[in-house]
């Protein structure tokens, strides 16, 4: 089927069959290896993306349902040459080991700040419960979520 | 390949649904991806309802309020009329699965999937709640615990859908509790869980009270017993350990990969005599 969706900021028309998981539709047909699988099932938050703003489980979706729908992937996070302020802070806070984790908690991240712009660690935590990191990195990543929060108090909005 | 419809209204997956009879239907899916992996769905179509706005929302009408069935999980937690009314459904989505999960499950999915251990179903049980179904041609209404028959069945018949949860409100239960043991705190499937609602004088006595605990049965579990022994009394220890044993013996758990049966019968009793200390 023909999906007409836009996907990083570009509007595009593409062919897939309607059951494909929106995971391998990214992966395998889009070359967009950003977003990761692990669990297949929804329960490491890996393959997480922002769908009309708001973070789901590519694994648990079809490609028919991204009709018409404004799809972020952790491909489109930066502008050009300049990282997203939540990327920077990751880096600043050394927030990623392995980085497997790394693009869905970022774009949980997100999800979670637009909804609560001044979480404590405690909310943060919670916000980002739905995202594993094996790597056991989880401080730092509360961390740099935590300093993102704060810049975006003073500074412009994400 | 599976063909997978996105109707946008009604009337649309009406039309869908008769050409489409053997399609399974689905909202948010949380549960149907996942099995379909395992591959247990064999079903040629699938029917998506998270389009169809008339199934979404929720409507205050009176003293009662309607729950549309495709509301995610996320939608009810940050809305006024679910916060105001019944708390106990906020406390019990707070701990459900994870953000991501309640950005797509939605309530309805949630009853329909009828597993043992869902975190909706015992606070819908003391908020005797009431289950909406359509098809092209119908509309009927029925009591939750009518409608669950055992672990993933219910009364649904082919061409029906749930589209709404009606619930009354509950002015005068002013405790509301829900309590979930399970193996971490995200995304756990419930061991035991306890969903109560009380009616509090204000001498600290208990007027009414009612209570239902899941993950122990094939269904939720409801005592009029307790309930009983539990009125006109203040919440001490020494009432609820009296109480207690009853819990033991009306639950039927399994063994499972989460817990002996044996732990489960201990957990619903704890969580019957840890109510005393439920902040008031």
């Amino acid at each position: 089927m023909k999906i007409n969706f836009v996907l990083n900021g570009k509007g595009r028309v593409l062919n897939a069959p309607s059951d494909r998981r929106v995971i391998d539709f990214l992966r395998e047909d889009l070359g967009l290896t950003g977003t990761k699988e692990s669990c297949g099932a929804g329960e490491c938050g890996v393959c997480t993306i922002l769908v009309d703003g708001e973070s789901r489980l590519s694994c648990l979706m079809f490609a028919a349902q991204l009709e018409g729908r404004n799809v972020l992937t952790i491909e489109g996070l930066a502008s050009e040459e300049t990282l997203h302020p939540m990327q920077e802070a990751f880096v600043q806070f050394g927030a990623v080991q392995c980085g497997f984790c790394t693009p869905g908690m970022i774009l949980s991240a997100l999800d979670l700040l637009k909804r609560n712009p001044h979480p404590t660690r405690t909310e943060i935590r919670e916000g980002l419960s739905g995202n594993l990191c094996r790597c056991t990195g989880y401080q730092k990543i509360v961390d740099a979520v935590e300093a993102t929060a704060c810049k975006k108090e003073k500074g412009p909005p994400l | 390949m599976k063909r997978v419809f996105l109707p946008h209204n009604l009337e649309e997956l009406w039309r869908i649904i008769a050409g489409e009879p053997k399609a399974d239907i689905y909202a948010g899916g949380t549960d149907l991806l996942v099995k379909l992996r395992q591959n247990l769905i064999n079903t040629p179509s699938l029917i998506c309802l998270e389009r169809i706005e008339e199934l979404k929302g929720v409507h205050e009408q009176g003293d009662e309020v309607m729950i549309g069935a495709c509301s995610t999980h996320t939608s009810l937690l940050e809305n006024p009329i679910i916060q105001r009314n019944f708390p106990v459904l906020t406390k019990a989505l707070n701990v459900l699965a994870s953000p991501l999960i309640r950005n797509m499950g939605t309530i309805g999915g949630n009853i329909c999937t009828a597993s043992p251990a869902a975190d909706t179903l015992p606070l819908l049980y003391v908020l005797k709640a009431e289950v909406e179904i359509r098809s092209r041609s119908a509309s009927r209404q029925m009591a939750l615990k009518e409608f669950i028959l055992g672990p993933g069945i219910t009364c649904l018949k082919a061409g029906e859908i749930v589209s709404g949860i009606w619930v009354k409100k509950v002015p005068g239960f002013n405790l509301h509790h829900f309590e979930k043991v399970g193996q971490r705190k995200a995304l756990a499937i419930a061991i035991v869980s306890l969903a109560t609602l009380f009616k509090i004088s204000g001498e600290e006595m208990v007027e009414d009270v009612r209570l239902a605990w899941g993950s122990v049965a094939p269904t939720v579990v409801t005592s009029n017993e307790i309930e009983a022994m539990l009125v006109g009394h203040r919440l001490s220890r020494q009432v609820l350990k009296k109480a207690a044993p009853i819990a033991r013996a009306i639950v039927k758990p399994i063994d499972d990969i989460r817990a002996s049966a044996d732990y489960r019968r201990q957990v619903a009793e704890n969580l019957l005599i840890r109510l005393g200390s439920v902040q008031k």
